[in-house]
């Protein structure tokens, strides 16, 4: 029991949105609703709405999170995080079920809450320590920290309204950064800031996890989910569509209700993949280690596999092959089995092996097909599976942000992340 | 909070129905919030100002001119033996300290959208401590006050031991205003609007330009009801002595208010539980 620091149990929120007055007909019915407007606002906001006038936030949502733990809520917009987040917090109340936090609560839910634009740095430290939940005592024990940390230190007596929106930020997100709390959560705070500052966030939300601190985080970045929690909590429609390991979550938010495996075995399936040539048994994604793996750092080489049968001896060997797909369907790339024999092969079980090398897909998550094509008469693929595998290529930002990513926190776009050789030499002598 | 307790601490979130306590000790705990609050609102207010805080003592001085000018002069009304400056000043300055309070703590909830939204924090610092920063004005024009004690050479006397009782009661009767419809101000803006024109009518019925002897013998008992008319006749009984020592008709009024700040503590503590879905 000590070791759960939240549980929710079929936690809901409704909210009651307006229903619209129907059209007046006519000046005089448009006349009459003008007069009438205040009477009918109050007869509706007095009496208990009805079904069509409720918007259920949050439907009967129920995780727990272990102490030091940290746990991503991931969802679409509008699909209830905030309004999760909002109810843990303490801010707004719940329509029903029950949450406890164990451990005293801090919430960063925004940077900067409470700043008072005409008063200094200095002062606004206390102001939103306080208001965030912090002793004067402890404000003053860290003060020193927080300072340091913000990089403002010659601007600490200045209204922060003439702070550059970069100062006011880091500041802000420094206080917050130094609030002693068992339990934080977190609204998408990180995206703030400069590379360099949001590198030095980056390791602080680091730090906070590794001291045994539970953390509840918010974010669109799947990247950060990824890198920073351990599992996560994806959100639909008010409701809990999925919760366990980071990854297996991220890759669900993706791609809706498929599953997305990582080992596939196709002999117990009931619908036979191939034909009289040949069948395919078993397909992975592998890390370097051989060991069948749904997450791969994108620095590191990984492979992929596919266990098949040959059914009848061929003249020329059948080529597999993998196309990679990207989460919006598009295709990264193709690859053949161009390295196989050309001569004949036997009857029997083969397993083929595709080495992808690391640096080369960027974070997120990717879909793998597979085939198998004859050419001994013709061209004819034996069977063909699109998206049978996924991997989750993970950037763990903490390692990367130095050395790969030259200090950049945010996100890198594209669908490869190549890491190619540069060479600048000097024009002018 | 330190940190062997904190591991304790347990928060249990979940809908609460009907009354729940008052939250008291919410707000004692809260207590340091409670104090940047009212720092932030004196010292935020004044900033990058050429007069500061001095425009805190025109407002009621120049009421005082306009009241003396008006009603002491034109209107010859009478003040009971005192100068007219002086006794429409004592009455002005907690007059001031309630209007400013009952209009700040009402609209506290709405022009503090901001931080309720994002933050939890026990609501109740957020009136009350718009009724505390009213009452940082009220302190600053009570040096004026002073000043004009001396110049008029007024005896003060032993009746100045029971002020703070009436500071206390404008006080208790701002924030008691300002807890009943700073709920309802979230869920309907009129009453923002209806507030001024409640604190103008309410100042006519409060002795603050003329002395309540003018009241009718018959409705004296009734216009006493009005925890202002009791404050400012207790102001002008403990400052410059004139008037009768508070009777009944002031302790119906101070239990009024007291009835009435219980039930606003109790509106206030079930409207801000949803308070943020509203805003």
């Amino acid at each position: 029991m000590s070791d759960i620091a939240i549980e929710v149990t079929g936690l809901g929120k409704r909210y009651r949105i307006g229903s619209r007055a129907p059209a007046p007909r006519g000046r005089w019915d448009a006349l009459r609703q003008t007069v009438g407007a205040p009477f009918a606002y109050l007869r509706q906001s007095l009496r208990e709405p009805t079904e069509a006038e409720l918007l259920h936030a949050l439907r009967d949502v129920s995780f727990q999170v272990r102490a030091g733990e940290v746990l991503g809520l991931i969802g679409r917009n509008g699909a209830g995080k905030s309004t999760l987040l909002k109810i843990l917090a303490r801010i707004t109340e719940p329509s029903s079920g029950r949450a406890e936090l164990h451990g005293r609560v801090g919430s960063l839910l925004e940077v900067g809450t409470g700043f008072h634009p005409e008063l200094s740095g200095r002062e606004n430290i206390y102001l939103n320590g306080a208001i965030l939940g912090m002793r004067r005592a402890e404000i003053q024990r860290r003060f020193d920290e927080i300072v340091a940390f913000s990089g403002v230190e010659r601007f600490l007596d200045t209204p922060v309204k003439r702070y550059s929106s970069g100062m006011y930020v880091r500041l802000a997100f420094s206080v917050a950064a130094h609030l002693e709390s068992e339990i934080l959560l977190m609204d998408e705070v990180l995206a703030v800031g400069d590379g360099d500052f949001q590198k030095k966030c980056l390791g602080k939300v680091q730090e906070i996890a590794g001291h045994g601190r539970t953390v509840l985080f918010v974010s669109h970045n799947m990247g950060m989910i990824t890198s920073l929690c351990q599992s996560a909590l994806l959100l639909e429609g008010g409701r809990v569509a999925a919760s366990g390991p980071a990854s297996e979550v991220v890759s669900r938010y993706f791609h809706g209700e498929r599953n997305t495996p990582y080992l596939v075995d196709y002999r117990s399936s009931s619908v036979r993949r191939g034909d009289d040539l040949a069948t395919l048994l078993e397909a992975s994604v592998r890390d370097p280690h051989g060991r069948p793996a749904a997450d791969i750092d994108i620095r590191s080489a990984f492979t992929v596999t596919m266990h098949y049968t040959i059914n009848q001896a061929v003249s020329i060997a059948p080529f597999p092959q993998i196309q990679v797909y990207d989460t919006q369907g598009a295709c990264v790339f193709v690859s053949f089995a161009t390295s196989t024999p050309s001569f004949r092969v036997d009857a029997g079980d083969y397993v083929a092996t595709c080495h992808i090398p690391g640096n080369l897909l960027n974070n997120g998550t990717y879909y793998i097909g597979i085939a198998l094509t004859f050419r001994h008469l013709g061209i004819h693929t034996s069977f063909i599976e699109r998206d049978a595998l996924a991997v989750n290529m993970i950037d763990p930002i903490h390692e990367t942000i130095d050395e790969d990513r030259m200090g950049y926190g945010g996100i890198m776009i594209g669908m490869l992340r190549p890491k190619l050789d540069w060479t600048i030499e000097p024009t002018t002598k | 909070m330190n940190s062997s307790d904190s591991r304790s601490a347990t928060v249990i979130i979940e809908p609460v129905r009907g009354i729940r306590s008052l939250g008291l000790q919410d707000l004692w705990s809260a207590r340091e919030l409670l104090y940047f609050m009212l720092w932030r609102d004196v010292k935020g207010n004044y900033r990058q100002m050429a007069f500061g805080p001095l425009w805190m003592l025109i407002q009621p001085l120049v009421m005082m001119l306009i009241f003396t000018g008006v009603f002491g002069t034109l209107a010859n009304l009478p003040s009971e033996g005192v100068p007219y400056p002086l006794f429409t000043y004592v009455a002005l300055l907690p007059w001031q300290f309630f209007a400013t309070g009952t209009r700040q703590s009402a609209q506290s909830l709405v022009s503090q959208q901001s931080v309720i939204s994002k933050v939890y924090f026990p609501r109740l610092i957020i009136p009350v401590s718009a009724v505390l920063a009213a009452f940082v004005d009220f302190l600053s024009s009570f040096v004026i006050l002073i000043g004009m004690l001396l110049f008029y050479r007024v005896q003060i006397g032993w009746q100045v031991l029971a002020l703070p009782v009436f500071i206390v009661l404008a006080g208790a009767t701002a924030l008691t205003v300002g807890l009943w419809l700073a709920g309802l101000a979230v869920k309907y803006r009129d009453v923002l609007l209806g507030l001024g024109f409640l604190i103008t009518v309410w100042q006519y019925l409060t002795p603050v330009a003329y002395s309540a002897t003018l009241i009718p013998e018959h409705l004296r008992s009734l216009y006493m009801l009005n925890p202002m008319a009791v404050t400012v006749q207790g102001f002008r009984w403990s400052l410059l002595g004139i008037g009768d020592p508070p009777g009944w008709p002031a302790a119906a009024s101070g239990l009024l208010v007291t009835a009435l700040l219980l039930g606003g503590l109790i509106t206030f503590r079930r409207t801000e539980r949803t308070i943020v879905d509203l805003l």
